[in-house]
């Protein structure tokens, strides 16, 4: 049977993969795609505990309500990131970040 | 049979998360993390979260991933050339990393309600109902809230995007 652990586990990975994606990758593109990931990794996690914590046999949906709204908040977050990049790549003609260090002590 | 689905959808989310970090071109890293997504709304379902499974796909594999391949090809990004990989960010990188790892495992391995299985549901689950239910009473007002930060989201875009302000 699959246990709660098993689901943490798999949240957890995927939280370090993104990690691993923001640290280790230069191009803006990709660092953004790999906070979506840490994002989506805790939202496994909230409904992953949703699931098991349920009460009177259903889910518990308050933790779905959270994951509803960090979807939702995220999307904004992407469209508004998106637009930055766009702008910053049109002042700079570039989206890695070491080319980017006019603010570098 | 669930744990069967679950450990398959789990490989598909960890193995295209992988070839999205390790991917040199971004359109197919891109790619890579809309079949991410995928299995992640298809471990969402093994929830029993319906509602947040298909709104995974619509949202996040439908919207926002379009929205990724649009700005890739709108500033047309080619692969990028090799660089120089300093070391001592790698490692460093790379010990963070392992050391999370760890710790996740250490934790997991001492937390005392991660053994609990899942319960059987009642034979009817009225998932969208009861979802909708919470938001238009309980969570009324966060999501009006929400409403409002996607309009200022939006007049935000526009604004970046002009070439000059008048």
């Amino acid at each position: 049977m699959v246990t709660l652990n098993d689901y943490l586990l798999v949240s957890g990975l995927l939280f370090a993969l993104g990690f691993a994606g923001v640290l280790l990758r230069r191009n803006l593109l990709i660092i953004f795609m790999s906070l979506e990931m840490m994002l989506n990794a805790a939202n496994l996690a909230l409904v992953a505990f949703a699931r098991f914590n349920g009460t009177e046999g259903l889910p518990n949906y308050n933790g779905q309500m959270l994951v509803f709204f960090i979807i939702t908040v995220a999307a904004a977050e992407v469209a508004v990131g998106l637009a930055i990049i766009v702008a910053l790549y049109r002042a700079r003609q570039t989206v890695h970040v070491e080319d980017i260090n006019t603010l570098k002590f | 049979m669930n744990s069967i689905f679950f450990w398959l959808f789990s490989a598909l989310l960890l193995g295209f998360g992988t070839a999205v970090i390790l991917n040199r071109n971004p359109v197919a890293s891109a790619l890579s993390l809309v079949v991410s997504f995928l299995g992640l709304a298809a471990l969402f379902v093994t929830l029993d979260a319906y509602f947040i499974g298909i709104i995974q796909v619509l949202v996040y594999a439908g919207a926002v991933m379009v929205l990724f391949l649009f700005i890739i090809m709108l500033l047309d990004i080619k692969a990028e050339k090799r660089r120089s990989i300093r070391p001592a960010a790698f490692l460093t990188g790379g010990a963070i990393v392992t050391a999370f790892v760890i710790q996740l495992a250490m934790v997991l391995n001492r937390f005392p309600g991660g053994k609990k299985t899942l319960e059987p549901l009642p034979e009817r689950l009225d998932d969208v109902r009861n979802v909708g239910f919470l938001l238009f009473s309980d969570y009324n007002l966060p999501f009006q809230v929400v409403g409002v930060l996607v309009l200022v989201a939006t007049v935000g875009v526009v604004v970046l995007s002009k070439r000059e302000l008048k």
